[in-house]
């Protein structure tokens, strides 16, 4: 029975950490090519999931809510970068931290003004909404692995078209040297402009697979933003691979870090002690494993940078 | 050994600028001194809150500005300090120690802990990962608030009392919570002030402008940025104990990234690197979120973009363009 328990919490920790991964790999892209801080990432994520719920309600259908908040995500990305990001960056990286954050709190505002400040809920689709029987008597929902087959395939996609493609080569060799790319006669600026708009599409789609299962409210970005940077830091700016293996640790830790740091330690505490002590540091987790890998690896495991 | 001798020197300031640069924190010191004084012809308790509120914010902002301004170190986990001001406050008091003294030495003396330790792994990296790891640090710090389901998690915590001066409760008086402030303000300005023109604070910015070759020349960078980092922590800690006794209430909103986001734009807003301009920014920024959120409840429509503006167009701050250069 624990078992059974422990592999539901994998499962949760791995649709976790591939959600993290979809809001990472644009991050760190668009971090490693023009070493531009982006803290209005997470914010793509939270109009992503505020896109689809405005298209679901409109269409009385998700599958239909998506495929049209995939590309106004895209269009809202882009329109950012020639609206703002793109004065930025030549400047300090204090100036991109300052300038995002202003963005940050202007969107957060906004959807408050245009949605309501109350959580949207939207209804997971009736073809995926019933659960399979993973273990004897253990159900999981069906909509929770659709997210960890979608995640899986997209992470595919991008690890091929990054390794394997004309483009990707590009994407690889403006995240270690940008200047040298460009100096080759690359159109680095375009190809930024590329990076950036896959980049926020995919976090616009991370906040749509996610919106059936969270509520959708204003700020929902802000605690994802922090988790996807922990997740580029620890991977290595720059790297795709990284990010997916630090997508899927921190993933991992911080959901089984809730679920047995409780009962770990009762087994050394009693049993009210643990259960308080053990839910204040399952959250510090993911944030001492970030600090021990800084420790021993100051640029992250994958470095894309020499 | 010429390096040192040249470090030593006074700075080679022309006159005229140099009591420039002397008169705008002047005015500004002045202005608060008297204001209480101008507060009674208008709604007194009001204003008398929203300054104090203002020489709080200056005073983290300030050793923020100790951090980006002098040291290049741009910490995006400050607000962890200001919490943990708070935090030991609120905690003692609920456990019926309310002496201010007992309550502002355990929070210098968590602070300069935590600094030490954050710090010291923080400095190891460079550039973007400081920026990161700090801010992980403060989300750290932030999380270990909200599950503290015994002083009040999310919720918060009321402070069943103002700390006590002396074993007297005289700070329950506003007035006197103010000039309290002021003068904590004022010391740390001045405290500030001579650290950044002392040898430790050329050295301080001379690795601000190249590390490299401060290493080159005998210098070790970490001591000197782990050391700001430690004052700048703990002068953020009494902010926080003050920020306690203001509000007779702590929560895990103190310590939120945002509010570490609000302390850049202060330091941004004021003018980096002059210290002055942390002051004259929190109160720009006070001033502003009182005034829009009068009009409408909105008021972040209008906030952002004015942070966005002031980073695009308005390099060097209000202090730069009152003339002051840092």
């Amino acid at each position: 029975m624990t078992l059974t328990l422990a592999f539901v919490q994998i499962l949760n920790g791995l649709q976790f950490g591939l959600i993290l991964f979809l809001i990472a790999a644009g991050l760190t892209l668009v971090f490693g090519v023009m070493d531009f801080i982006n803290l209005a990432h997470g914010v793509q994520y939270m109009v992503g999931a505020y896109l689809v719920a405005a298209f679901t309600a409109m269409t009385g259908s998700f599958v239909a809510g998506l495929a049209l908040a995939l590309p106004t995500a895209l269009i809202f990305g882009l329109l950012l970068e020639l609206l703002i990001f793109r004065h930025l960056y030549d400047r300090s990286h204090l100036d991109q931290v300052l300038a995002t954050f202003g963005v940050i709190i202007f969107l957060n505002q906004a959807v408050k003004f245009i949605w309501g400040a109350a959580p949207l809920s939207v209804p997971i689709p009736d073809a995926l909404s019933g659960a399979v029987e993973i273990a004897d008597g253990m159900l999981y929902p069906v909509y929770r692995l659709v997210i960890i087959a979608v995640g899986l395939a997209v992470g595919l996609a991008l690890y091929l078209i990054v390794n394997k493609t004309k483009l990707g080569m590009l994407v690889r060799a403006g995240a270690s040297n940008a200047a040298m790319v460009s100096a080759l006669g690359v159109n680095i600026r375009f190809l930024f402009t590329i990076v950036f708009g896959v980049g926020a599409m995919l976090a616009g789609f991370a906040g749509a697979m996610v919106a059936p299962i969270l509520s959708v409210e204003p700020g929902m970005g802000d605690n994802v933003l922090i988790l996807a940077f922990v997740v580029i830091v620890i991977g290595g700016i720059g790297s795709i691979r990284g990010a997916f293996i630090a997508a899927l640790l921190i993933g991992l830790v911080d959901t089984l870090g809730r679920f047995m740091a409780p009962t770990l330690l009762k087994m050394l505490l009693d049993p009210a002690a643990a259960s308080q002590i053990g839910r204040a540091i399952a959250p510090m987790l993911i944030y001492i494993l970030m600090a021990a890998v800084l420790f021993f690896r100051p640029s992250g495991l994958f470095p894309s940078k020499s | 050994m010429n390096q040192s001798i040249d470090l030593d020197a006074p700075a080679l300031a022309a006159p005229a600028r140099r009591s420039r640069a002397f008169a705008l924190p002047l005015i500004v010191f002045a202005l608060f001194a008297l204001l209480p004084l101008a507060a009674v012809l208008g709604p007194q308790s009001f204003i008398l809150a929203l300054v104090t509120r203002i020489m709080i914010l200056a005073l983290a902002a300030m050793s923020l500005d100790l951090l980006i301004g002098y040291g290049a170190m741009i910490s995006f986990g400050h607000a962890a300090f200001v919490g943990i001001g708070a935090y030991s406050v609120a905690i003692l008091s609920s456990h019926g120690i309310n002496d201010g003294f007992v309550q502002l030495g355990t929070a210098l003396l968590v602070s300069f802990v935590f600094a030490l330790v954050t710090g010291a792994i923080s400095l190891r990296t460079k550039g973007v990962y400081f920026i990161m790891i700090t801010l992980a640090f403060g989300q750290m710090l932030f999380f270990l608030a909200t599950s503290l389901a015994a002083y009040g998690g999310d919720d918060g915590l009321s402070l069943s009392s103002r700390s006590l001066l002396f074993g007297s409760k005289i700070l329950k008086n506003d007035t006197v919570l103010y000039y309290v402030c002021f003068g904590l303000l004022l010391g740390a300005y001045l405290l500030l002030r001579s650290v950044v023109a002392s040898r430790f604070g050329r050295v301080l910015r001379g690795i601000r402008e190249n590390p490299v070759r401060m290493e080159a020349i005998g210098f070790a960078p970490y001591r000197y940025q782990l050391t700001a980092y430690v004052i700048a922590g703990m002068i953020a800690a009494v902010s926080g104990c003050l920020l306690a006794n203001q509000a007779e209430f702590v929560s895990p909103a103190y310590a939120t990234w945002q509010r570490s986001g609000d302390l850049i734009f202060v330091i941004v807003l004021g003018g980096i690197g002059s210290l002055h301009g942390a002051i004259i920014g929190a109160a720009v920024f006070s001033l502003l979120a009182e005034l829009l959120s009068h009009y409408t409840e909105h008021w972040a429509l209008i906030f952002g973009p004015i942070l966005i503006l002031v980073v695009l167009f308005a390099r060097g701050g209000i202090g730069g363009l009152l003339g002051s250069k840092p």
